[in-house]
């Protein structure tokens, strides 16, 4: 018994927890683009705007 | 695509392109816009899009969405403007075009929305179900009385602001349709939601056993799947045809009072603005001609394919295609006696004697609910005559009332809705009303618009035998200079035949008649009308009469050629399908008898209509529905959009014109015309596995409504009853989407 009263609020816890990450994710527009989300794993960041010199030789192609 | 080839964002000369973005965006530093993206199809296309834009100066930020062809880019509108990057992706091989914002946002509120809900009805369904399983299982070992009640009241915390949260679309739906006193699929829903809430807590109260939390919200759960999945397919059908229709309007030079010009998008137009139409521009908004004389191609607004000649006062409208010369046009509010006003007259009335169509599953609920209802009652009546005492007696007929619950009911339509629009979508048919699918299955005739729907909407040479390649070619240099839709067919035909083609300087038109070639030599070619050309006007009889475009070199015997607008490559096989599975064929065409003929001819069709005006095109469709047909109407033109509205179901092509667009229920997009006959056939197969689900569902409260009504029915039995059900219903409706279909 005493076990249950901290066990059942811990589980509601971190089932809470899941579902304010879904929300998060959700506000943040994780669920926009699906498909796209799939490429995007593969393709490299892209340089921080500030630096974008010529030197960079992913522009010159 | 070509346009702007060394174009410099970062030296667009300032103001001399001002950009309707800037003055909304004031004193901001930066602009937001969303553009649609025709041939954004891969990671890689996304990848170069973001690259390229990233690269630009005057840009902050750039994100491209796949799932929905779109980009939404941030910048400086002083370094750059809307046009400015619509142009860089053109540079880079995109097709591009702005969005307006507003409806764009509202879709992705509505998809968000319901998917929260569906998460925390997700959330609150598995913690119940937890507590849920302990008390199941300490039923039947030693949990004892004090601990199931408070888990009772755990599951009661969680339950009630679920279902008052979840449960919202639900409600709203059956207020709607309780305050017009009809039934729906969600009244029954919203009852038993309420009754299983409302019965559980007064049970938890008391310390019973009959506690349904798990049952109700496990209910939201899945109901809510089938939702938020109906609508995000259908958002992104609508999204994609938003996209064809930005994609379609285009930009309008304006000319400002001091002389100035500055480019505008379409929409942003206002009666009264004075607008520069170039040669072969679409024509950006419904106007009178002020100064100018040009051929006008108005195929998408009365379907005949000859440009019509229009000079100074005539009326232009939005859509159409300026040929032969420049024009600067006035662009005028909605008069009352143009072709424009009289086709949103027609609308208007179509739209309204169309009437409220009784979906599916609304004519189930109206069967359902009353029939559960009444089996409630004498549930409740036979138990207080057996003497059982109002309480047992109220618990058993509730009870009824839940495992009756119409789960697997509600998502009989819903799941196999979802499989074929998904299956559709793919086609690349883009079905944008909610209950197109349904009155698509009930169709037994189609009626078809010929111009651009049954046809490509181009002319075609016919008599190729007859002229040699060296007049062909000749022709074709005076040909290059012009952009009638003849004079194009002519090229094309040089093209097909490897013909060397030099453009000819020096040609000239003239609107209405055609093109003058002035040789250096002082003999003179011709190409264009018969009487252009100095050819006697022919008798009626002679094949001569149906000559469309006449070539004279000097005084050579001038020389005929003949056009057709040829079928779609699959029209003839389409409606040889159609026929196949007993459906008729009719041809309304606004085009001349002749063609009409000739087309309905070639594609197989007995039954045509031609030179038909947008109100006897309605009329033929009353007639048909008096008749107790049920149309189908296909067509393109704005002159067909009020008799999409008023057919049965509808269907046009992507080239159609917005108002049409907007006035059918699908859109269908590519080259081909049998991807109607696959829209029939799935959309008849959802009606038949629709039934299918219903006979499931039905089966399943054959099984548990006796077992209710005895009193058998416990939460466990309850709960496990309703799901299944469910996941049966749905995984039948799964199958939808890969199976072959012929249309029978």
């Amino acid at each position: 018994m005493t076990a249950l009263s901290w066990l059942i609020p811990a589980a509601l816890a971190l089932g809470l927890i899941g579902l304010l990450g879904f929300l998060w994710a959700l506000r943040s527009g994780q669920f926009d683009d699906l498909e796209g989300a799939a490429y995007r794993i593969l393709d490299d960041d892209l340089p921080p705007k500030d630096a974008n010199d010529d030197r960079d030789p992913k522009k010159q192609g | 695509m070509a346009l702007a080839v060394d174009f410099e964002p970062g030296s667009t000369p300032e103001g001399k392109v001002p950009d309707n973005q800037r003055a909304s965006a004031g004193e901001r530093s930066s602009a937001r816009i969303i553009l649609a993206i025709e041939n954004m199809n891969c990671g890689g296309c996304m990848r170069k899009i973001e690259r390229v834009l990233d690269e630009t100066a005057g840009i902050d930020t750039v994100r491209a969405n796949l799932s929905a062809k779109r980009v939404t880019v941030e910048f400086n509108p002083r370094q750059t403007d809307t046009e400015g990057v619509i142009a860089i992706l053109s540079d880079a091989g995109f097709r591009a075009a702005d969005l307006a914002h507003n409806d764009l946002d509202d879709h992705a509120r509505a998809d968000r929305d319901l998917l929260l809900r569906l998460a925390v009805a997700g959330f609150a369904a598995m913690n119940i179900m937890l507590l849920s399983v302990s008390v199941w299982a300490g039923l039947a070992s030693d949990m004892d009385h004090e601990l199931r009640v408070m888990f009772h009241w755990l599951s009661a915390l969680i339950a009630l602001p679920t279902v008052a949260y979840s449960g919202q679309p639900f409600f709203r739906s059956a207020l709607t349709a309780l305050k017009a006193w009809r039934l729906n699929m969600d009244v029954p829903i919203s009852l038993a939601l309420l009754l299983a809430a409302g019965m559980s807590l007064t049970q938890t109260i008391r310390g019973t056993e009959h506690v349904y939390f798990d049952a109700s919200v496990s209910l939201i759960f899945f109901l809510l799947i089938g939702r938020y999945l109906d609508q995000s397919l259908r958002s992104r059908a609508k999204g994609a045809a938003q996209n064809l229709l930005g994609l379609k309007s285009g930009w309008a030079t304006v000319r400002n009072e001091d002389g100035s010009s500055e480019r505008l998008p379409a929409r942003a137009i206002l009666p009264g603005m004075r607008i520069l139409v170039a040669t072969g521009e679409r024509i950006p908004a419904d106007g009178r001609i002020v100064s100018g004389t040009t051929d006008i191609d108005e195929q998408l607004i009365t379907g005949e394919t000859l440009p019509r000649t229009a000079t100074k006062d005539a009326a232009v409208y939005a859509g159409t295609l300026s040929l032969t010369a420049p024009i600067e046009i006035e662009a005028t509010a909605a008069d009352d006696d143009t072709l424009l006003s009289e086709i949103a007259r027609l609308m208007e009335t179509a739209e309204q004697n169309k009437g409220r169509y009784v979906r599916l599953a609304d004519k189930a609920a109206a069967l359902y609910a009353p029939l559960v209802h009444a089996l409630g009652l004498i549930t409740f009546l036979a138990w207080m005559f057996l003497g059982a005492g109002w309480e047992t007696a109220l618990i058993t007929a509730i009870s009824v009332l839940i495992i009756t619950c119409p789960c697997a009911l509600a998502l009989a339509v819903p799941a196999v809705q979802v499989a074929a629009t998904s299956r559709l979508f793919k086609h690349g048919v883009l079905m944008t009303s909610a209950d197109g699918l349904e009155r698509l299955s009930e169709i037994d005739t189609i009626v078809l618009d010929k111009t651009g729907t049954l046809t490509r909407g181009e002319p075609q040479l016919t008599n190729s035998g007859e002229i040699s390649n060296e007049t062909l070619a000749a022709a074709a240099r005076l040909a290059a200079a012009s952009r009638h839709p003849y004079a194009r067919a002519l090229v094309n035909e040089a093209k097909i035949r490897n013909l060397p083609i030099q453009p000819a300087q020096n040609v000239s038109e003239t609107p209405g008649s055609g093109l003058l070639l002035d040789n250096a030599d002082g003999t003179q070619e011709r190409l264009g009308s018969a009487t252009w050309c100095g050819v006697p006007r022919p008798t009626e009889q002679s094949t001569e009469a149906r000559a469309s475009l006449w070539y004279r070199s000097g005084k050579h015997k001038p020389v005929a050629f003949h056009f057709v607008d040829k079928l779609r490559s699959d029209a003839a096989a389409t409606i040889a399908k159609a026929n196949a599975a007993g459906l008729e064929v009719i041809l309304l065409s606004g085009d001349r008898c002749s063609a009409v003929a000739d087309a309905a001819e070639a594609a197989g069709i007995t039954k045509w209509y031609g030179e038909q005006r947008p109100d006897q095109k309605i009329a033929h469709l009353e007639q048909l529905k008096a008749e107790g047909r049920r149309v189908l109407m296909v067509g393109d033109g704005l002159n067909d959009a009020p008799a999409l509205a008023t057919a049965h179901a509808s269907l046009s092509p992507s080239s159609a014109a917005e108002v049409s667009q907007i006035a059918s229920d699908g859109i269908i997009q590519g080259p081909h015309l049998a991807p109607v006959i696959e829209t029939l056939a799935v959309a008849r197969k959802t009606r038949r596995m629709s039934l299918q689900n219903f006979a499931i569902a039905a089966a399943y409260n054959a099984i548990c409504i006796p077992l209710a009504m005895a009193g058998f029915v416990t939460p466990l039995i309850a709960t496990i009853a309703m799901s299944a059900s469910s996941i049966l219903v749905t995984s039948n409706a799964l199958r939808l989407t890969n199976t072959p279909l012929e249309l029978s």
